[in-house]
């Protein structure tokens, strides 16, 4: 099995976002996008391709959770916060 | 809750429904592995082994457990407990309880800061005590006791270890065995789990006795009958090991939030107390008290940030705070208080909306207090007689 190239892991990252911005909970969707720049962040000088592997592996799943949990998000979403509305921060 | 939690619970919400107790089909077989792996998931979490968790309805019911079920257990050589003044309501009522049975129980001290003296609870010992009883993290002022020491103690004295870790479990490391303890309260809703479920760890080696509160079909190795709730104990399960990941993520961050807000608060305004010690602590559990402003008015202002002045399991009651009066606070302070708890989702926008919030309405609700002018104009609260005869 081919090793992930940095082409593979940045699509990886941005449907990660992509999809993270799609929640419709405040709280989630910060979380998520900022969760997913920090573990980027913070992996991105791994060179050892079998850990690369399972973190990519892991990211996969996340994607997959991230994607349900939006999708449920939006059947049973709720007003927006205070903290959502603009002039409010 | 977590969305990975959630995401962890929803097959066995719809699909897998099978009883985890029914030996005889898939359905149950199943549902019994995860169960299992949610126990071994709570068991990682704390250093513990599998068969030393047991799934409750959450960690009032595991504070009774332990509180109760030991010191019955032991009853006819053993008839005294000690805990201490700030413990969780479910503990203290426990005890009380255990008082009408005819125990003895030392309901130990603390200092101002909110930590016990560990010489006063080596005095406190007697040969006849079976159980010591402290909460890791309080969930009012989030001041954490020194467990370490606390079991060095009791392990030497042969008496049984119990915490409360609800607020400290997934949230510091917490290793059973490092910190010599017996018996362990945990709760899910506490970690981004869902709530009605918790667990209760019970030592095995050495070998820890209670007698069980919940009688049946002998469930959870008859220490708790009662169909096992899977997608809850799921839940559970999900949420430990998802704290672990994150437990120094989550740490750091929240340790840098709570130092924005209380460094934004105390640099704006005057007279604001932080209850409880500074550095025994976990950061994301603050109590600050705004002197000369009342608590429940400031609370009413700040409506639209979930706050509260005690806990939510006190918010019925009008009496100000018995751990605040526990760590000595003046009364008038006690009734300014506010409990500020940041978490894994909280953002760096609502710590400052809430900053700006507090500040504001404090100065507004000092402006109208007559106390705030007298103090202003350099009068000593203390030496007014408020009374004429």
């Amino acid at each position: 099995m081919a090793a992930s190239s940095r082409a593979q892991v940045l699509r990886l990252y941005r449907a990660l976002l992509r999809e993270s911005q799609r929640f419709s909970g405040y709280n989630y969707r910060t979380y998520a996008i900022r969760r997913i720049r920090d573990a980027f962040r913070e992996n991105k000088n791994i060179k050892d391709s079998e850990e690369i592997e399972e973190l990519v592996n892991k990211a996969k799943a996340n994607l997959e959770i991230i994607h349900r949990q939006v999708t449920i998000g939006q059947l049973y979403s709720t007003e927006k916060l205070v903290i959502e509305s603009p002039g409010n921060t | 809750m977590d969305p990975r939690v959630l995401d962890s619970m929803l097959p066995y919400l719809m699909s897998y429904y099978g009883n985890p107790h029914s030996r005889t089909h898939a359905y149950g077989w199943e549902s019994e592995a995860a169960m299992e792996k949610a126990r071994q998931q709570v068991a990682d979490l704390i250093g513990a082994d599998h068969r030393e968790i047991i799934f409750t309805s959450g960690a009032t019911e595991s504070n009774n457990m332990a509180i109760k079920g030991v010191a019955r257990f032991y009853k006819s050589r053993k008839k005294h407990i000690i805990t201490t003044q700030t413990e969780h309501k479910c503990v203290l009522d426990s005890c009380r309880s255990l008082e009408t049975e005819g125990f003895r129980v030392t309901y130990l001290p603390v200092k101002r800061n909110g930590l016990i003296d560990l010489k006063e609870l080596e005095a406190a010992l007697q040969p006849d005590t079976s159980l010591v009883s402290v909460m890791t993290v309080n969930n009012e002022i989030g001041v954490k006791q020194p467990i370490h020491d606390i079991g060095e103690i009791c392990r030497a004295h042969k008496v049984f270890f119990h915490t409360d870790a609800a607020q400290a479990v997934g949230k510091i490391p917490m290793d059973v065995n490092d910190m010599k303890i017996d018996l362990m309260s945990i709760s899910g809703h506490k970690i981004y789990g869902p709530k009605g479920v918790g667990a209760i760890y019970v030592r095995r080696r050495p070998r820890v006795r209670l007698e069980p509160l919940q009688s049946g079909g002998g469930q959870e190795r008859g220490l708790r009958s009662g169909t096992v709730p899977t997608p809850l104990a799921v839940g559970l399960g999900a949420a430990c090991e998802v704290a672990q990941q994150e437990m120094e993520y989550d740490h750091k961050r929240i340790s840098q939030l709570a130092e924005r807000l209380v460094t934004k608060i105390m640099n704006e305004v005057p007279d604001v107390v932080m209850n409880g010690d500074r550095e025994h602590r976990y950061p994301g559990c603050i109590n600050l008290s705004f002197a000369y402003v009342e608590g429940e008015s400031l609370l009413m202002a700040l409506k639209d940030v979930a706050l509260s002045s005690g806990s939510a399991c006190t918010s019925a009651s009008l009496e100000p705070s018995y751990v605040l009066r526990a760590i000595g606070t003046d009364e008038d302070l006690a009734h300014s208080s506010i409990r500020f708890g940041i978490g894994r989702f909280t953002t760096e926008e609502e710590v400052d909306y809430t900053v700006q919030k507090c500040i504001h309405h404090v100065k507004r609700l000092r402006e109208m207090s007559p106390l705030w002018e007298m103090v202003q104009d350099g009068i000593d609260l203390k030496s007014i007689k408020w009374t004429q005869h």
